[in-house]
């Protein structure tokens, strides 16, 4: 455990990090007691905001990582990836309870947020999501139980879960397959609002493959993080093997979005000069073509900084698609009668927030429990 | 679809629906007043703004509003008057969206909300294709608010306050198949005076609320892009696959694993 204590809790970052915390908790209290409309730029037109298109749409996007590494290595079997499964399954379940909080505090009425566990509707993508949120959040909570067990010295209760994380990890897998894809869904209703770069019945698909890319790129930019912040030798092989998965993942997405483009607006369309073909057009350039070009030259696949580069640019370019098809792609119909919706600072404090929280979260769990097991081995 | 959702039985004899006829309205928006009374809704403050439809657009207290439409024919001015509400969908968008089942289509035609079950994700307002749902922003506790269809008075055998007041007769209310006959007779009977197209016979997969009128209706701001299909089956087409994606990742799951630790088991041996 010795290792670890290197990470140094109050640096200058930390205390930004609680700051922009503190600030997003008052704005949230302020929101609970004068309504949404006092710290939102909400309206009738534009009911959906950055606080579904980044925090709800993104961040669960961006927690697919978990469920992606601990099938490789607890189904698949693919030891290579074991040093990095504990901190893929922790992120994720911060980012699914960021997520979930978001969700709830976008509501109106949080309090009733467990309406739904009780109002059955199984017509409503909305309930297939939140029901999702519930099992997959109790789901990741027991796949990373074990770390928690071992820092309270439960070594019996650690054990148990070590015994039946072949079928929970296969019910993570099955439920964030669904629950991705669900996202997706949740846009099926709008054909006549969503612009035809993004609307498509195959949606929930391309939600899906998107998510695949976004997990693989987050889970190599966080353990480049993590190697950067502890000082260890980079392990390679595993960011090489990611980039190799995030290589493939963009290739099938590429295709199925130029499929979707020749069937829809047509290949053409993006050079049409409307917003809706620039936004498609910086998205797919940051997200899609850029990586992809990057990622087919084997060299940028096993250098540490192009690999780095690579993952920004999916992550940034897959929370543009989050952004794109909640808000940008509505746009043109919701604005017809000269209504409009740029997100609030208060909004924006608030997402800026939950994004800390998530690093914060991670670094004291890096310091407080055993998050690179294998790593600590190594250095020992 | 699941039984319990494939829209409501417009044959019924108590499913009720209206037609506006907008060749009769002359603007005098007592419907948009009655409303307002009936339905003890308060005012919102506006603002001149260099045309008299007012509010500007539906708002949470404001459930219907007649829009004042000014074109010229030849040089001559000519106003329209659009009566503007929910137009309670056979099928809607909005019910099915609602994770909790706070807004129900009723038997009788009305698109209900029961605000005890709503947890304001509005999600019905991103779902509706027409922009109906309206939400109260400035509360700390919000309601979903749109019209109601006067479903009270509906139950109680009384016609919607709006279509009681108006003094031009411009809707008509009744049996949804007897106003849908009503509509199809006065187009066909004087075809100079209407477009042939009866707004709500096919819109959103057909709505209670129908339009007939003389000037063609995307001129009026009415929303054109409204598909002729029922929105809720688009999304019941991705759920009703989950059973069948749960089985088939929970077989690849548990094949690949029994696979891949045969594979491990056998490098042990050797």
């Amino acid at each position: 455990m010795e290792s670890q204590h290197e990470i140094k809790m109050w640096t200058p970052t930390t205390i930004i990090l609680l700051l922009i915390m503190a600030s997003g908790a008052a704005i949230l209290i302020y929101r609970l007691m004068a309504g949404l409309g006092a710290v939102t730029n909400l309206n009738d037109r534009f009911p959906w905001g950055i606080w579904i298109g980044l925090d709800v749409l993104g961040g669960v996007a961006m927690a697919a990582g978990g469920f992606l590494i601990a099938g490789a290595v607890y189904i698949l079997n693919m030891k290579k990836y074991k040093p990095i499964v504990r901190a893929a399954i922790l992120n994720a379940f911060f980012g699914y309870l960021l997520a979930a909080t978001a969700i709830t505090l976008d509501g109106g009425l949080p309090w009733r947020i467990w309406h739904p566990i009780v109002m059955w509707q199984i017509h409503s993508v909305m309930w297939v999501v939140a029901i999702h949120v519930v099992l997959y959040t109790s789901t990741l909570a027991t796949e990373s139980s074990p770390m928690f067990f071992e820092k309270l010295k439960m070594e019996k209760a650690a054990k148990f879960i070590h015994k039946i994380i072949v079928p929970v990890v296969l019910f993570g897998v099955l439920l964030s397959i669904l629950h991705q894809s669900s996202l997706g869904a949740v846009f099926l209703i709008v054909p006549g609002k969503l612009s035809s770069f993004w609307y498509s019945t195959k949606i929930p698909v391309f939600f899906l493959a998107s998510a695949v890319m976004m997990g693989l790129s987050m889970v190599s930019f966080e353990t480049i993080l993590s190697v950067r912040a502890f000082k260890h030798t980079p392990d390679m092989g595993i960011l090489s093997g990611l980039a190799r998965g995030t290589l493939i993942a963009i290739f099938i997405y590429f295709m199925m979005k130029l499929w979707l483009l020749a069937k829809g607006p047509g290949l053409s369309a993006p050079f049409n000069g409307t917003m809706e073909a620039n936004m498609y057009l910086l998205e797919m350039s940051i997200g899609v073509i850029i990586p992809l070009l990057l990622l087919l030259i084997k060299s940028m696949r096993e250098n540490i900084n192009s690999i780095f580069l690579v993952n920004i640019l999916v992550i940034s370019g897959v929370l543009l698609n989050r952004v794109n098809v909640s808000i940008f792609g509505v746009y043109r119909q919701a604005s017809a009668r000269g209504d409009s919706y740029f997100p609030s600072w208060m909004e924006i404090v608030v997402t800026l927030a939950f994004i800390s929280i998530a690093i914060f979260g991670f670094k004291v769990a890096a310091k407080y429990l055993r998050v690179f097991p294998e790593t600590e081995k190594m250095i020992r | 679809m699941s039984r319990r959702f494939r829209g409501a039985d417009m044959t019924t004899a108590n499913n009720k629906s209206v037609l506006v006829d907008l060749t009769r309205c002359i603007g005098c928006r007592g419907c948009q007043i009655a409303c307002k009374e009936w339905n003890e809704r308060s005012v919102k403050k506006t603002r001149m703004y260099g045309n008299f439809t007012n509010p500007p657009e539906l708002n949470s207290e404001c459930y219907t509003h007649i829009r004042y439409v000014e074109q010229e024919n030849n040089g001559v001015p000519v106003w329209s008057f659009v009566k503007d509400q929910c137009l309670h969908c056979k099928n809607p968008a909005c019910a099915s969206a609602c994770p909790v089942g706070a807004l129900k289509k009723t038997p009788e035609g009305p698109v209900t909300y029961n605000f005890s079950r709503c947890i304001g994700c509005r999600y019905c307002m991103m779902a509706c294709p027409f922009y109906i749902p309206k939400y109260e922003w400035e509360k700390a506790v919000p309601w979903v608010r749109k019209c109601t269809f006067c479903a009270d008075r509906i139950k109680a055998g009384l016609v919607p306050a709006c279509v009681k007041v108006c003094p031009a007769n411009t809707m008509l209310y009744g049996q949804y198949d007897e106003v849908l006959k009503e509509a199809n007779k006065r187009i066909t009977d004087s075809p100079g005076k209407y477009v042939n197209h009866i707004y709500g016979k096919d819109e959103a997969g057909g709505t209670s609320w129908l339009y007939v009128s003389g000037v063609p209706f995307e001129a009026l701001g009415f929303n054109m892009n409204v598909p002729a299909a029922e929105l809720p089956k688009l999304t019941w087409a991705y759920i009703s696959e989950i059973p069948a994606v749960i089985g088939v990742v929970l077989a690849a799951g548990a094949i690949s694993w029994a696979i891949t630790r045969r594979n491990k088991n056998m490098g042990k041996e050797e």
